[in-house]
């Protein structure tokens, strides 16, 4: 890159930036679905700080009280505070969206972009596994491989991460393609850049952006995954909360204590419907047609 | 067709061979012996070896690859190690339940999916095309098994209209029947709904800005026509094809909503199975899933092709 064609470039990056932010401010469900998010993120990371019960204290005079001044969500069947659980649940529900989505990213990215770039047999390889794994549906796969490898979060976030890999692989082989034979690529390839040098600087952060929104939305999913998958039994373990434990036991006291059931579902339904009108906002915001 | 499908069919082979292999690796992988749990308590080593001989567990694990594809292919999928009965014969006397709440899922998402996404594409941009993206949303961001809980609370606890759980065969009382299997599809439907929404109100946009709706509309026909005869027809291709490929997320949903509703269906099976370490069980029912998730895109294919009359020409 000549001297005088970089500031021009970083010139219309920044006007592309722009009109993206602006896109996707006037995108008044996005911004909904920024804040929902926003506000979920926070309570999970002040969850240690924010005054409230320690989650785990039991209290054998406060078993399954409803909501009231002293309990605001009520208490649980063993007189635990809800609302101190689902602060502290959310961490678990976010962070399960979040780590498996990054493993799905990390094994399926480059994968893709494997396929995508290098074609013939990789690609058949790559392809050919990629379609196996679609096949089984994504819950099943996900409940399998977490039964395979043991109940608990880290090995429900592995599995969920290893399920959604082949949503990254195809859309990511899928960018390359349409990537790989530009211009700029065919020029970096004749001036003997290597082929890691072209792969990392020019083909990765022009396939990323549809990534980014896919990664929004599988959190989505991802979020939805741990609490079935908390739900069976084979995510996070007692006695640490969980949206999808605390609805499992939950389901047990619906006539008794309904407040335990309403809760955890509720937080679960605005978080992934955050994630999905941020994803949506976003695939608006970065459609070039859309311009 | 016939060279169409034979083509599909031949690209689906290698991914069949694939999904066995990584069924019966996934068995492999697992820690410690599978056997232990077969030979229960006394755990004796001559016990174990003779189990061992007779389920070939000391041969090569290629020849154990085989050997097992080979039994698949004949429709043995091995023995339950909790009941003891062949998985094949499991899995044959809870597909009924399945496939009963599967159509009537169907039946809820099609009714409110369809009609829902002609509506929210011919009204675009209007309040009730707003109110259709936000209710399909919502339904998409709705976990299903709380969906479930919340009805059951309702429907069933408090209004006692209808039975909370359990299944009644459609050979026993059909009635009775239906009104058990209603709550748990309209739960399994409504997600399925929202897809079924969103992909109709897509495929509608394309074809309302079409020439021959325009012609149509030229001609004089009543809106009702335009929209359903010439609009919709056009746009059930990628609609009928979907309800196939939906497919994977209703075995999903079945999962969930069984052990909810305590349905002895496909999906609650595989959970008992996963609890109770009866691995046979959960690699035949994600062999069978995946097979049968290829199938479903293989009907889809066929039905693509006989409703799209430009690729019958070709």
């Amino acid at each position: 890159m000549t001297e005088t064609t970089a500031p021009m470039m970083q010139e219309q990056l920044g006007k592309a930036e722009n009109r993206v932010w602006k896109k996707f401010r006037s995108h008044r469900s996005a911004l909904l679905g920024g804040i929902l998010v926003s506000f979920f993120v926070l309570i999970a990371v002040l969850a240690p700080i924010l005054p409230i019960p320690d989650p785990a204290t039991t209290s054998w005079s406060a078993v399954r009280k409803a909501p009231s001044m002293a309990h605001w969500m009520g208490t649980d069947e063993i007189g635990r505070d809800v609302m101190a659980r689902l602060i502290w649940g959310a961490q678990a529900s976010l962070l399960a969206g979040v780590v498996s989505v990054g493993i799905a990213m990390c094994l399926g990215v480059p994968l893709g972009i494997l396929a995508g770039y290098f074609g013939g047999w990789t690609d058949a390889i790559i392809s050919r596994c990629t379609e196996a794994l679609l096949a089984a549906p994504f819950l099943i796969l996900a409940i399998a491989l977490a039964a395979f490898l043991g109940p608990s979060l880290t090995n429900a976030m592995i599995a969920i991460g290893i399920s959604a890999t082949p949503i990254f692989i195809r859309l990511t082989r899928g960018q390359v393609l349409n990537v790989r034979s530009e211009d700029y690529v065919d020029s970096a390839r004749a001036i003997g850049l290597p082929t890691p040098k072209i792969l990392r600087r020019y083909i990765l952060p022009n396939v990323l952006p549809p990534i980014l929104v896919q990664a929004t939305l599988t959190i989505a999913t991802a979020i939805i995954a741990e609490a079935s998958l908390s739900f069976l039994g084979l995510g996070q373990q007692a006695p640490a909360p969980s949206w999808g434990s605390m609805l499992n036991t939950a389901k047990n006291f619906l006539n008794q204590a309904p407040w335990m059931a309403m809760w955890p579902g509720i937080s679960i339904f605005l978080v992934v419907l955050g994630f999905n009108l941020l994803g949506d906002g976003l695939r608006d915001a970065l459609d070039p047609r859309e311009h | 067709m016939l060279l169409f499908l034979t083509r599909r069919i031949l690209i689906a082979l290698p991914t069949i061979i694939l999904i066995s292999i990584f069924v019966f690796a996934l068995q492999k992988l697992l820690p410690g012996d599978p056997l232990l749990v077969l030979a229960g308590e006394e755990r004796d080593p001559a016990v174990l070896e003779l189990l061992r001989e007779k389920y070939r567990l000391n041969d090569p694990i290629v020849v154990q690859y085989f050997t097992w594809v080979s039994n698949a292919l004949q429709g043995d999928l091995g023995i339950s190690l909790r009941t003891n009965q062949p998985v094949t014969e499991l899995m044959l006397q809870k597909l009924p339940v399945t496939l009963q709440l599967a159509a009537m899922s169907m039946i809820f998402a099609l009714v409110i999916g369809v009609p829902a996404g002609i509506l929210s594409a011919y009204k675009k941009g209007s309040l009730t095309d707003y109110i259709a993206n936000v209710v399909a949303l919502s339904g998409l961001s709705i976990p299903n098994f709380w969906l479930g809980i919340m009805l059951i609370l309702l429907v069933s606890v408090k209004w006692q209209l209808l039975p909370a759980s359990g299944y009644v065969p459609l050979s026993e009382d059909f009635l009775q029947s239906i009104r058990t299997m209603l709550m748990p599809s309209f739960v399994l439907g409504t997600a399925l709904a929202a897809t079924m929404m969103r992909h109709t109100r897509s495929a509608m946009l394309g074809v309302l800005s079409a020439d021959y709706v325009r012609t149509a509309r030229a001609k004089g026909l009543t809106e009702r026509r335009v929209v359903l005869k010439h609009a919709f027809r056009n746009a059930l291709t990628p609609i009928v094809t979907l309800t196939a490929l939906l497919f994977g997320e209703l075995v999903a949903g079945a999962v969930l909503t069984e052990q909810i509703f305590t349905i002895p269906g496909f999906g609650k099976m595989v959970v008992d199975a996963v609890f109770n370490r009866d691995y046979a069980v959960v690699q035949g029912i994600v062999l069978v899933t995946a097979v049968g998730f290829i199938f479903m895109n293989l009907v889809a294919d066929a039905l693509y092709f006989i409703l799209n009359p430009r690729l019958r020409g070709q």
